[in-house]
């Protein structure tokens, strides 16, 4: 019984999945059911699962592990996943999504998420991958009378599976040089005679499949095309969730298990990093689509994540967790507010649209512009602490360059993000678009979301710390 | 006498030629073709190490391996029709709509 307590949380979500996918099935025509609550109640069973397990380390045959390490990230996920069922509350009926497939796939691939974060084989991390990839896939096509939406799903989907079959050839050759799929088996196989050509081989294919999943560039064609297709809210969630997750099994495999061939993998992850700062905030400008935008910026801070792992004392490994939860608020509050302005004609996401927001809606204008702040990384928000950490850990490596990129192309991000701001207080409202009235439930959501942006903000302390004695669990 | 080098060689060229076929193929089944090739190619690395490592692991990975590859073959194929049906066209040259 006790091999079980380790996919608690995982399977607390599973069963609101499956609630969801019943109500829906036995739902009357024209009943409208409040499945987003039972998501709500699901997710929240299971932070607090997460919260019980805390300090427990409980293992499930070797192949899950709940360490303080992945509860951490179970928790942002649960945030993630809570917010995006409040959101869609308002949203879904709206644009004509089928809501009980909807809710159904959202919590399955944040069940998927929690496995990949917790998962210590390789062969279950794929697993996951795989369980979540899918879900999100079809999530990104759900809105089947949408020319682009299919083809966005199409794109992710080719781009997807192309990357997870180089992520299974390197779990081959990991196979191939210890013998198992489990982390800590091949950790010792690769310490006690690194640098052959088979585990080389194994590190650059893995590297290559989370490369694809965090979005970080050469492999990132797919992010602007599958966020811009997918319905909003969607983007929302995978924007937030598939990179929280994705870099949870990537910071776990690269930091415990090959951390022996660091001096392999260190140089090509730093130019990456550097490439995948450059190439968001640079191409990022030249958007006018605020979910192409959004896009590009969430593959600049892939890079900024990617740097805490290249950095990787101890303060940038905490840094990469802290960081992981302040993007996730940020990121899905702004992309929260514009899939609450949508409307199934209209769906609200370029430049112009968000001309006047202040007259109209001052207080979603006031809370867009602290989640754009905090994107881009201006104090007091949690966006600068989590920059300022990650960039004072690449210096303390001596990694000066990487350091200095970091810095100038968050500062070239501010131009876009103030865009927005801009465009939103001193553009006058010329015959816009009708927004659609935002539900209280909702607009107290965000103003949560902005409450914990100025606290992880202001006093950071206390999670940092919490991030610094989670990450430790994972050696 | 064939040793474990001659099956990871095979495999990489299988996978070589599945990744040549995603680039260079011009009709998304065939796409789709190329990617179930290239997880073939890893089955057959999987078996031949299993084999060569006289465990049971690897023929069993594989199965898990065939399990998520139909699934997505599944999601795949459903997701080729619902764009076929907006584009009336299989060439991934035509799928547009969704640049820079």
């Amino acid at each position: 019984m006790i091999d079980f307590y380790a996919v608690i949380p995982l399977l607390i979500v599973v069963l609101a999945g499956g609630a969801a996918m019943l109500a829906e099935a036995f739902r009357q025509p024209g009943e409208r059911m409040p499945i987003a609550g039972l998501g709500v109640i699901g997710l929240v069973g299971a932070a607090a699962a997460s919260c019980f397990l805390w300090n427990t380390d409980a293992q499930s045959y070797g192949a899950i592990r709940a360490d303080n390490f992945a509860l951490f990230i179970n928790l942002i996920l649960c945030g993630i996943g809570i917010l995006t069922m409040i959101f869609s509350n308002d949203v879904v009926e709206r644009e004509g999504l089928p809501a009980g497939e909807y809710y159904a796939l959202t919590l399955f691939a944040i069940a998927g998420m929690m496995m990949m974060a917790a998962a210590t084989d390789l062969l279950v991390i794929f697993i996951a991958l795989e369980i979540l990839s899918l879900a999100v896939y079809v999530l990104t096509g759900l809105r089947r009378s949408s020319a682009a939406g299919a083809e966005a799903a199409f794109k992710y989907f080719l781009l997807g599976a192309f990357s997870s079959a180089f992520f299974l050839y390197g779990i081959a050759f990991a196979f191939a040089i210890s013998g198992s799929t489990r982390l800590d088996v091949i950790g010792t196989a690769i310490a006690s005679g690194p640098g052959g050509t088979l585990a080389l081989l194994a590190v650059g294919l893995l590297a290559i499949g989370f490369a694809f999943k965090v979005s970080a560039v050469p492999f990132h064609m797919w992010t602007p095309d599958a966020y811009e297709g997918a319905p909003t809210i969607v983007t929302a969630f995978m924007s937030t969730a598939v990179k929280a997750a994705a870099f949870g099994a990537f910071v776990r495999v690269f930091l415990s298990t090959l951390e022996p061939l660091q001096g392999h993998w260190v140089p090509v992850l730093s130019v990456i990093s550097a490439l995948t700062m450059i190439l968001g905030t640079v191409v990022g400008v030249l958007q006018s689509n605020i979910k192409r935008m959004l896009a590009y910026s969430s593959i600049a801070h892939a890079g900024y994540l990617l740097l805490g792992i290249v950095a990787a004392n101890a303060s940038g490994k905490a840094a990469v967790l802290f960081y992981l939860a302040v993007y996730a608020i940020a990121n899905l509050g702004a992309l929260g507010i514009v899939a609450l302005l949508g409307t199934a004609d209209h769906e609200h996401d370029q430049l112009r649209d968000f001309a006047g927001l202040w007259q109209s809606r001052p207080g979603l204008a006031g809370l867009m512009t602290i989640f754009l702040l905090s994107l881009g990384g201006f104090p007091p928000t949690a966006g600068f602490i989590g920059k300022w950490y990650i960039f004072a850990a690449a210096v303390q490596e001596g990694h000066y360059w990487l350091a200095i990129i970091g810095v100038l192309s968050s500062v070239v991000s501010v131009f876009f993000y103030l865009r927005i701001v801009v465009m939103m207080y001193m553009t006058e409202d010329a015959a816009g678009p009708v927004r659609p009235p935002i539900s209280a439930t909702a607009m107290a959501a965000l103003a949560v979301a902005m409450i914990v942006t100025f606290y992880l903000g202001i006093l950071p302390t206390r999670v940092i710390d919490l991030a610094l004695q989670s990450i430790q669990t994972i050696y | 006498m064939i040793s474990l080098n001659h099956y990871l060689i095979l495999s990489g060229i299988l996978f070589a030629i599945g990744t040549a076929g995603v680039f260079l193929r011009r009709n998304v089944i065939t796409i789709l073709l190329s990617i179930e090739i290239m997880l073939n190619a890893v089955n057959l690395t999987f078996v031949a190490v299993g084999r060569y490592l006289n465990t049971v692991d690897g023929q069993i990975i594989t199965f898990f391996v065939m399990t998520v590859a139909a699934a997505e073959a599944a999601v795949g194929l459903a997701l080729v029709i619902a764009l076929f049906r907006h584009r009336e066209t299989l060439s991934p040259d035509a799928f547009t709509a969704l640049k820079w």
